[in-house]
């Protein structure tokens, strides 16, 4: 096992560390505040519309990756297993399923409330369909609002998809919302928020477009799992985040100025090796041993898509505080997981180009039937249009059993060396790397 | 000076070592089974293969001279052998030490004691001068020659003979004794040893019936006829020769380690690279037209896309299981009871294929014996059992991107002909009839042959001087 040594925190972690405490101590007491609850996904969220009904959103997603880096996710799978679930289902439904079995009880140690409302707005992930069926059974009588996102099959979002989903807002979502808190929907406040909203992902933008310089500033997939962190979670819309991304902002600026490396937890990496383009979630359970693999070799990852699923801002999406619903719309159909498979790769193949990337990486789930389906195409294809070398691992998300360290360590340390051997012999051929 | 590379690649079954010039040729050969330390694997591999490139200056030295007399060439390929049987003699003394002292703290009893120590003797007195008639007259043929597979078979075949109450006292100072002889680390010394071998090949000669019929154990053949006929003339001709090569200093100027073992290795970090890498870089080279290389190993299966420079551009491997590589083999091998190097030969028997579950080993050996039970010819579950390790290594291809014009199959396992014919036939059924497939013979050797080419590549790579030499005294 890799040596963890203990984190350097800069001033933006501490930002977020706040919000999110708060966050979790404000769900503890929900009662007490007297704010309703909702349950709902990352990928195509309504943080703000749930917001301006002054409810607070739980992300299951969130919590079962939180388990998974606390340690905790092994029993919560085992006892989710243990009630039936198969090996083979998505690990962070057993995760999250076998956290509400032993007590709900959050990141922070805190008890999570249980849900006023069940807000299903799926994208992509076909599981997250059974995930709620199953939640509605565990709160019986607790409201379910659907919004059904339609898939980008043919590539394009169609002023129809839009009406689609506009309509599903204001006839199915928004008087759930109404009907759960017993307040009118407010317009002009969930514009103001998308002001906000466009603020933060304006500054979101340039902070992951910082990784184009060379070398990197930033490590746009582990530390940006980080960086994303507000804007994909309950925060999106509000003014603490456009502060967080304003400071954070600031730091990258900083940081460029004084010519430094990505931050790692042991450090700034001191000289760039390798820079990749990352597709697929990282593993959570062992994050930091994960993550270790790469800064002690120097690679960076430049550009990923993981820190897309919650929003794909980079190709020009914001939130339009003149067309709120719409915005919505486009945002949920937008995210990266609602994405077909060419555009996905249309997408990478850009990162790969515009971030001078040396290789593409895919890490893929095991128990993710979603997205792993569709990636060895998609790397065939990088490495048909852009000529870099391209590599592939397992993990998983959250099931320890399925993160084998020796192994993972083994294929990324022979994919490094590719990248290596591959500048070492071109040089000596005369070829231009 | 000329300058000399060297590869080592630790597998999970076998160590190899490669050694080639300057021109990329390899002329030193050298593998042994890897075992508890490492570190003794990896240095048996490379004195065997710095030892098998003595021999190979010699024969080019006098490259034209065996052309016109093959007597010569006879005389040096008897000499190498002969050499490995000192070497052998050497590890086999040291082995006798070994099975003393265990017997000595295990039994206490005086008595007991002194007899097993006699039934020791007299195993040994039985086993050695067949081995060493092995070793002389080049009948080791396709079994294993590695020191501790040789010397197992002898010694069970003599345990087996003794009374059945013997067995587990035998075994037990066996299995306590076997592994610190084997770990132990010996320098050999050249030229004392090359001196004896050819002290005892004279002998051999001397002794030589004059025709087959008086000794059947001897293989006859035109060569060794022609040796026989002038055989103190080439000894004295050649050894001058001989004296030369004892006392060349070998100047190994880098080295790469590599295999599933390479982080153990005493080696610099620079000078360590992937089997992947290496595999494919080996195959490259002797293949130049390959973009596909296959890698089936002892415990993982690697199916690799190189480029025209032979650098890796993706590769799939393996992951959770390890059914369907070399160590499959060996389990199968052992649930039916027969050797490795018969499993292929009896595959090739089958007249059809058995439907063989390939997603675990363990399963794959209950499912054996249901067959066998079922009346299924051995022949042709083994025949279903090859099959099935292809169409597994045929599914990672197709992973890996599938077969571009020309295939390189490479691993020890690229030695079984069973897995040959089959591979040949899917890769054929797959990807087109038009697919150049190249196995070589020294497809083993694939990893420590790409390892020494990027140990002569990467020479400039800044690498840490003063700790190679230390490990290559």
């Amino acid at each position: 096992m890799a040596d963890i040594k203990d984190a350097v925190k800069e001033r933006s972690m501490i930002l977020q560390k706040d919000m999110l405490a708060k966050q979790f101590n404000d769900l503890s007491r929900a009662q007490e505040l007297k704010k309703k609850v909702v349950y709902t996904f990352v990928p195509g969220n309504l943080t703000e519309l749930i917001l301006s009904f002054d409810m607070l959103p739980v992300y299951p997603e969130i919590n079962a990756l939180q388990s998974g880096m606390r340690k905790k996710s092994s029993e919560f799978i085992r006892d989710a297993e243990k009630i039936g679930y198969s090996e083979d289902v998505c690990t962070y439904v057993k995760c999250d399923i076998g956290m509400m079995l032993n007590g709900n009880i959050g990141p922070t140690g805190e008890k999570l409330p249980p849900p006023d409302l069940l807000l299903l707005s799926y994208t992509g992930c076909f599981t997250f369909l059974k995930w709620f069926e199953n939640l509605e059974r565990l709160y019986p009588g607790v409201p379910v609002a659907m919004l059904h996102t339609p898939y980008q099959e043919d590539g394009k979002i169609t002023p129809e998809q839009v009406d689609y989903m506009v309509k599903q807002l204001k006839e199915e979502v928004i008087p759930k919302f109404e009907q759960v808190t017993g307040k009118k929907f407010d317009p002009d406040r969930l514009s103001k928020m998308m002001e906000y909203s466009a603020q933060s992902e304006d500054l979101l933008v340039k902070i992951l477009e910082s990784a184009k310089r060379k070398p990197s500033p930033i490590d746009a997939y582990f530390a940006g799992v980080y960086y994303i962190g507000p804007i994909f979670t309950a925060f999106r819309g509000t003014e603490e985040a456009a502060q967080y991304y304003t400071e954070l902002y600031h730091e990258v600026q900083e940081r460029i100025r004084l010519g430094l490396g990505p931050i790692t937890p042991e450090g700034e990496m001191k000289e760039e090796k390798f820079r990749l383009v990352m597709e697929g979630p990282p593993n959570w359970t062992n994050f930091r041993e994960f993550w270790k693999i790469f800064y002690d070799v120097g690679a960076v990852i430049v550009a990923s898509t993981y820190t897309k699923v919650g929003g794909v801002y980079d190709t020009g999406f914001r939130h339009n505080p003149d067309e709120p619903l719409e915005s919505l719309a486009k945002y949920c159909m937008g995210c990266y997981t609602n994405l077909n498979l060419p555009q996905r790769v249309d997408l990478i193949e850009s990162y790969v180009k515009n971030y001078r990337a040396d290789g593409f990486l895919i890490n893929s789930i095991k128990s993710c039937n979603s997205f792993s389906a569709g990636q060895l195409m998609i790397m065939r294809q990088i490495e048909q249009r852009t000529g870099v070398q391209v590599g592939f691992i397992e993990s998983d998300l959250v099931d320890p059993r399925y993160f084998s360290y020796a192994n993972i360590k083994n294929r990324l340390e022979s994919y490094f060396q590719m990248l290596e051997q591959r500048k070492i012999i071109l040089e000596q051929q005369g070829v231009a790397v | 000076m000329s300058k000399y590379y060297l590869g080592v690649d630790l597998g999970s079954t076998t160590s190899k070592a490669v050694i080639i010039n300057e021109q990329d040729e390899i002329i030193g050969r050298g593998i042994t089974n890897t075992r508890a330390n490492y570190a003794v694997a990896a240095d048996i591999a490379r004195d065997e293969a710095i030892f098998n490139a003595r021999f190979s200056v010699l024969r080019k030295k006098l490259e034209a001279e065996i052309q016109a007399k093959p007597e010569y060439r006879k005389y040096i390929s008897d000499l190498e052998s002969v050499f490995q049987y000192e070497q052998f003699k050497v590890r086999l003394d040291k082995l006798g030490d070994e099975l003393l002292k265990t017997c000595r703290t295990f039994f206490h009893d005086p008595q007991k004691q002194e007899e097993i120590i006699g039934y020791l003797r007299s195993i040994r007195r039985a086993f050695k001068p067949t081995i060493k008639h092995d070793y002389l007259y080049n009948n080791l043929g396709a079994r294993s020659q590695f020191f501790r597979d040789i010397v197992s078979e002898k010694y069970n075949e003599q345990v087996n003979q003794l009374d059945m109450a013997l067995f587990e006292p035998l075994m037990t100072v066996w299995d306590k004794s076997i592994s610190p002889a084997e770990n132990e680390r010996i320098q050999f010394n050249f030229p004392e040893l090359v001196h004896k071998a050819m002290e005892e090949l004279k002998e051999k000669y001397r002794n030589l019936p004059d025709t087959a019929a008086e000794d059947t154990s001897v293989n006859f053949d035109a060569e060794m006829n022609l040796l026989k006929g002038n055989f103190d003339q080439v000894s004295e001709t050649l050894r001058e020769h001989i004296e030369e090569i004892a006392l060349l200093e070998f100047n190994i100027t880098n080295m790469t380690g590599t295999g599933y073992g390479r982080a153990l290795l005493p080696f610099p970090q620079d000078c360590i690279r992937s089997e992947i890498l290496c595999h494919a870089f080996g195959a490259h080279a002797i293949f130049p037209d390959t973009r596909t290389v296959l890698d089936i190993g002892g415990q993982d299966t690697k199916a690799i896309q190189v480029d025209r420079y032979g650098l890796v551009t993706s590769f799939q491997m393996n992951d959770r299981c390890a059914a369907g590589c070399g160590r499959y083999l060996g389990y199968i091998a052992d649930e039916m009871s027969i050797s490795l190097n018969e499993l292929g030969p009896m595959a090739m028997q089958a007249e059809k294929e058995v439907n063989i579950c390939s997603t675990c080993t363990v399963f794959a050996g209950a499912e054996l014996r249901e067959l066998t039970n079922l009346g299924e010819k051995r022949e042709d579950i083994l025949g279903g059992l090859h099959k099935a390790i292809i169409m597994r290594a045929m599914s990672l291809i197709a992973r890996s991107g599938g077969v571009f014009n020309e295939f390189t199959f490479t691993g020890g396992v690229a030695r079984n002909p069973a897995v040959v014919k089959y591979l040949t036939q899917l890769v054929r059924e797959n990807y087109g009839d038009d697919i150049r497939i190249n196995i070589h013979t020294d497809s083993i050797f694939m990893g420590a042959l790409g390892g020494a080419m990027f140990a002569r590549r990467n020479i400039n790579a800044a690498l840490p001087v003063e700790k190679k030499s230390a490990v290559l005294t």
